[in-house]
């Protein structure tokens, strides 16, 4: 069976073991995108790729996110399987056309003959002092759109096997990744592969309270976790994952559980993904709660360049442990 | 041209250069954060074009923009506070280098690539239907030129007959992508013409040339309404940013480039040609250094915004 000793690796070099393995094991697979080969990759997860596949495997293409979008779409439909590579979800705007009124339609439109089985990657997120331009959480965006899988990798585990499952699929799949994360070092399994991308997964046990996050709010609340833990409060953190279509059952599963839920997400907040959440615990958990849902969001502003006020752009793990000790002990 | 002429052209070239050879150093000990593009090497596109431009004239720029900014007379202080972070800054420090704003000397600092083209050719509409005089001018990379937005601006440009001025810095690279590798028409000069835009190419390692051709342009602008494409070639010595391992080109031709500094060749054509001396260089070296020293001691003195003011100018309310 497989190797369970843990390794130690970068999210960066997950991200990359992920594409070669995609790349190896199926000859359809072809990466496409901006400076995803000669240049190494903008934050360096393809390099190596173009040394090792060649041009026609590992394929830069010129500033043209719309059109190489539309295309990785059309090479999906034409029996390719493409990965689409938008070098941040900030430039993903001028490819949002193809995305949302080509992939994501395409198999509804035509009565159920044309499927689209397109993987379509972006780095995502704030974190390095980019400001407004460059600083977007657009998980909302995509996931508010039927036909797309949306998910959202928030541990290395996910890194090293979200792709794998996504080139599986036979319909849209848009996959955010967190620049933010890049260098940080985790253990994973040596045999790590591909992983579920229909459910939440809960990565931290807890009895008092659920914190429900999402990318790069599931490392916080973990830290958060921990630092509550010292404090007497056992909390559960719950790794949504795939933002569409949303796995509501695990939601309920652990509100029914700990009986509060604390919504944590680095996007702006409202109609945000905490909003939708928020939204189906009262659905369908109102009479399990001991409290109201509370969220932590982004502060709506566009994001700031100076430290200070980036960093108070987002909930950071003070805020996360402020919540939570404020809906326990009110 | 006057000596004086000659002198501006050099300085606010030599400005440029040492202002950003700083902010390296600045950004090498984390007081400038996030990216850092730096424009060494294609100093004489700026100045040059900016030399023809009214001061009411609109110019919009890249991420690449310190020396468009510098070039049109904005303040180093402002501009090194701006890159520090403090609400000193000229755009209060919320942008950082790649949103450099100062009214309508500047218009950013734009940092999605090709998005400011067509806000520039609607700021050319604006001038138009207000009969005003002016112009709007927007420089962008080659890179830029294969974007969707780029042809969609020529063509509104070109259809609604507005002045304005499009200047392709092709300094050959996007990111690490050559231009062979993003066109597959590589002359860059053949787009204009297609659009029905008239064209230019200047060497734009040579800033006098680069003058010439943009006072051309810009009379013609003005004077007929009408957008003009001017093509740019040049190079960058640097990196693309602060992340870039330049695993895409080879050493060799950097240096190739180098020989074509736009600095020594036109200080070394006023030398030969006895329009200045080496005590004229060496004074504006001084003069340089004084500025940018000027500047790092501003942006160090500068405040930080506080945190509480976070949420300001979302809307014009606030
Ligand atoms: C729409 C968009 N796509 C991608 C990027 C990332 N990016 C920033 S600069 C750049 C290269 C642009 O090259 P070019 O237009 O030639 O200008 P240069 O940087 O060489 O001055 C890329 C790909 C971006 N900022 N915006």
């Amino acid at each position: 069976m497989g190797d369970k000793t843990g390794i130690l690796i970068t999210y960066r070099e997950a991200l990359k073991q992920a594409l070669r393995e995609a790349l190896l094991s199926d000859e359809r697979v072809f990466l496409l995108g901006e400076d995803v080969g000669r240049y190494g990759g903008a934050f360096a997860v393809s390099k190596g790729l173009l040394q090792e596949f060649g041009p026609e495997r590992i394929m830069d293409v010129p500033l043209s996110e719309s059109g190489f979008t539309g295309a990785g779409i059309g090479a999906a439909l034409a029996g390719m399987r493409p990965i689409v590579e938008v070098m941040t979800v900030n430039f993903s705007l001028l490819a949002m056309d193809q995305i949302v009124n080509n992939a994501a339609t395409l198999l509804h439109m035509s009565g159920g003959q044309l499927n689209v089985p397109v993987v379509i990657r972006m780095g995502c997120g704030i974190g390095r002092q980019l400001a407004a331009q460059h600083s977007h959480s657009w998980e909302p965006l995509y996931a508010h759109i039927p036909g797309l899988i949306v998910l959202s990798v928030g541990t290395h585990e996910d890194a090293r096997g979200m792709l794998l499952s996504a080139l599986k699929s036979p319909d849209p799949v848009v996959i955010f990744e967190y620049t933010y994360m890049l260098n940080l070092e985790k253990e994973i399994p040596a045999d790590a592969g591909a992983v579920d991308i229909t459910r939440a997964k809960v990565r931290r046990e807890g009895r008092d309270i659920s914190i429900i996050t999402y990318g790069a709010g599931v490392y916080k609340a973990l830290d958060a976790a921990a630092e509550l833990a010292a404090a007497g409060i056992e909390a559960e953190v719950l790794d949504l994952r795939v933002l569409r279509p949303l796995d509501e059952a695990s939601v309920i599963a652990s509100v029914a559980k700990t009986h509060r839920a604390l919504v944590v997400e680095e996007a702006w907040r409202s109609g945000g993904i905490a909003a939708e959440i928020s939204a189906r615990i009262m659905e369908k958990a109102f009479y399990e709660l001991d409290a109201p849902v509370q969220r932590l969001c982004g502060v709506e502003v566009p994001i700031p360049y100076p430290k200070h006020l980036e960093d108070a752009s987002v909930p950071q793990i003070a805020d996360i442990v402020n919540a939570v000790k404020k809906m326990i002990k009110p | 041209m006057e000596k004086a002429q000659y002198l501006r052209l050099l300085y606010q070239m030599l400005l440029i250069r040492r202002f950003e050879e700083k902010c390296a150093e600045m950004y090498a000990k984390t007081n400038i954060r996030g990216f850092l593009h730096l424009y060494i090497g294609e100093e004489a596109v700026a100045v040059g074009v900016t030399q023809a431009l009214a001061g009411d004239d609109y110019v919009l720029a890249t991420y690449r923009e310190h020396g468009h900014a510098l070039a049109r007379g904005m303040d180093a202080g402002a501009i090194m506070a701006e890159m520090y972070g403090k609400q000193e800054g000229c755009s209060r420090g919320r942008g950082g280098s790649m949103h450099l704003f100062d009214g309508q000397k500047l218009c950013g600092g734009n940092a999605i690539v090709a998005g400011h083209l067509s806000m520039a050719v609607g700021m050319a509409l604006a001038a138009k239907k207000q009969q005003q005089n002016r112009i709007a001018c927007c420089f962008f990379g080659e890179g830029a030129a294969a974007e969707g937005e780029f042809h969609e601006a020529m063509n509104l440009a070109a259809l609604w007959q507005v002045p304005v001025l499009f200047v392709c810095e092709n300094n050959y690279y996007a990111m690490g992508t050559a231009l062979r590798f993003s066109h597959a028409v590589q002359e860059l000069e053949k787009k204009g013409p297609a659009y029905g835009i008239e064209t230019a190419v200047a060497d734009g390692m040579d800033v006098l040339a680069v003058e010439r051709a943009a006072r051309e342009a810009v009379e013609k602008v003005r004077a007929a309404g009408k957008p003009y494409f001017l093509v740019c070639n040049t190079y960058r010595f640097r990196a693309h940013s602060m992340f870039d391992a330049e695993l895409y080109r080879d050493k060799s031709e950097v240096e190739e480039w180098k020989k074509r500094d736009p600095i020594p060749r036109l200080s070394d054509f006023l030398l030969t040609k006895k329009v200045i001396t080496e005590q004229d260089i060496e004074d504006l070296e001084n003069r340089v250094a004084a500025e940018v020293q000027k500047a790092v001691d501003f942006a160090e003195g500068g405040t930080w915004e506080p945190v509480e003011q976070l949420t300001k100018f979302v809307y014009s309310s606030d």
